[in-house]
């Protein structure tokens, strides 16, 4: 088997207000692993993500992607926020090509063109952001990410801002990206089902400090069927582990009930 | 005098319906025609009275008389010097004032230090009326072109370096870590996030620092000229003719507003991304 393509080791997080979002956190993702972090708010689920996009250091500990430290934003990182974060006075196309102009225009414009049809959105290029339903633009998003073919995809709640029906298909579309490439993907969720529908493993964060409660591994085989069974099952099964992790913090936020 | 009456209407004209439309204005209300007349009513009024002899006309003279006066002064070919002397001082002074303002803005917005060492003092400058500085300028810079420019520009700097100040200080945490993610070096964040982010600032900055040249041109020729419209206004006041006076503030009306479109014209291809414009479409 081949190198990690993450590795997060006994990483600790203090923000200068003295707040410690992360205390000793450490995880391995193998190449092509897709791995869901849920936890509650304040818990430090965006933060972990942060770090391991460059765009805050770490205090203490250390992360590597593909064998480099990070210590800033890497060429083989791409991340999706939760909000589409697309540049207002760019078109579709510019925006998916924004991080290729090294690249000649004829083959920046081929992998741009290519990669929003992989994204669903043949023919948008030429439309303004503000023109964009909330579902299209994050998949714009997603496609700036791709296109640069990173190794690591990172995405911070990237659907919750949709509603059901969008998200659902997202998701399923997600994992259509995945599967063509194959990137190992870190996804930041509060919500249960999500990560159960994505993840090979599921991390569980407990907050103040945030650090790992629990990991948990999905059984149910792809493609998974929402309402199947098996699926009930590991969602019963993922909820347990929570409520046990999450049982010697009396008086502290409880997971939040509304997201499951 | 065609020349004259021209440009007037496409200006007036095309700045009323864009203005009728970016408000959200019903239909009817949004025509050229509906915002003349009022106008065209109270100079036909005033027209009517002066010739039936109700009013005297000496001291607001009746729109025959200035246009004639405008046609008078257009024929000598002195209207063109005037306007051009003026013009010319305007676009200097303002070339002058976007020029510092900009650079003194984009310094301040974009370094906490500068902004704390800088911005204090010209706030404190800010709040000094321009005018008052004409006695010192014209000491410094003489009774000529240089004293009449400095005013200008700075009346032109304020509101330039604010806008400037206050768009780059106020562009979107968010937007600007894509750059970061896309490892944009220092100067290709500022080209290709921060610049066209304050854009639509900017162009409303650079409209009212026009605005603003264009009143303080007028204060600048009172301070003694020998051409400009404000020459005009001045000589109008000296020798007791208002259809000089009220003729050169039409031309400030016309330049002014022409003037201005013209700058929105030139920068909105550069906005075609903005929500507002497509209302336009």
């Amino acid at each position: 088997m081949s190198a990690a393509a993450v590795t997060i080791a006994a990483l600790g997080k203090t923000y200068p207000n003295g707040t410690r979002a992360l205390d000793a956190v450490s995880l391995t993702l193998a190449p092509g692993e897709i791995v869901a972090v849920v936890g509650g708010s304040g818990c430090g689920k965006s933060t972990l993500l942060r770090v391991l996009a460059g765009l805050d250091r770490a205090s203490d500990g250390r992360v590597s992607v593909g064998g480099t430290p990070v210590e800033g934003p890497h060429p083989a990182v791409g991340i999706v926020f939760q909000e589409p974060r697309l540049l207002p006075w760019l078109n579709v196309a510019d925006n998916v090509g924004f991080g290729l102009v090294t690249l000649p225009p004829a083959e920046r414009r081929a992998r741009v063109a290519e990669t929003l049809s992989r994204v669903g959105l043949v023919g948008y290029g030429r439309r303004w952001p503000r023109e964009l339903s909330g579902g299209q633009a994050q998949r714009v998003a997603i496609a700036r990410a791709l296109v640069t073919r990173p190794s690591v995809l990172l995405l911070d709640e990237p659907f919750s801002a949709l509603d059901a029906f969008t998200r659902a298909d997202l998701q399923d579309h997600l994992l259509d990206l995945w599967a063509e490439s194959r990137p190992t993907l870190l996804l930041v969720t509060h919500d249960i089902e999500e990560a159960l529908v994505l993840a090979d493993r599921v991390v569980v964060l407990k907050p103040r400090p945030g650090r790992i409660a629990a990991l948990h591994d999905v059984a149910v085989p792809r493609p998974r069927d929402r309402v199947s069974p098996e699926f009930e099952v590991e969602k019963r099964a993922l909820l347990a582990t929570l409520g046990r992790s999450l049982a010697r913090t009396p008086g502290e936020e409880a997971f939040p009930a509304a997201a499951i | 005098m065609t020349t004259l009456d021209h440009p007037d209407e496409t200006g007036l004209a095309g700045a009323a319906s864009r203005d009728a439309g970016a408000r959200g204005l019903p239909g009817w209300l949004s025509g050229v025609g509906v915002g003349l007349v009022l106008p065209v009513a109270l100079a036909a009024g005033w027209e009517l009275a002066v010739a039936s002899g109700l009013a005297g006309g000496r001291l607001m003279p009746p729109p025959s008389r200035i246009f004639a006066t405008l046609v008078d002064l257009s024929g000598s070919g002195e209207l063109a010097r005037h306007i051009t002397a003026t013009v010319w001082r305007v676009l200097v002074g303002f070339a002058i004032g976007v020029v510092a303002g900009t650079a003194a803005g984009a310094l301040a917005g974009y370094s906490a230090i500068v902004r704390r060492l800088v911005d204090p003092t010209l706030q404190g400058l800010r709040a000094i009326p321009s005018i008052a500085w004409v006695p010192l300028f014209i000491l410094w810079l003489g009774i000529f072109e240089e004293s009449k420019i400095a005013l200008i520009a700075v009346g032109v700097f304020f509101p330039v370096y604010l806008g400037v100040m206050a768009a780059i200080a106020s562009v979107d945490r968010k937007i600007v870590e894509v750059g970061r993610v896309f490892r944009l070096s220092g100067p290709a964040l500022v080209r290709r996030i921060l610049l066209p982010a304050i854009l639509p600032s900017y162009v409303v900055a650079l409209r009212s620092g026009l605005g603003l040249g264009w009143m303080f041109v007028v204060a600048a020729e009172f301070m003694g000229a020998s051409e400009g419209l404000g020459y005009l206004l001045v000589d109008g006041q000296q020798l007791g003719k208002p259809d000089q006076i009220v003729a050169a503030i039409l031309v400030f009306a016309v330049l002014g507003k022409l003037t201005d479109a013209l700058l929105a014209a030139a920068t909105a291809p550069f906005l075609r991304w903005q929500d507002t414009v497509e209302t336009a479409r």
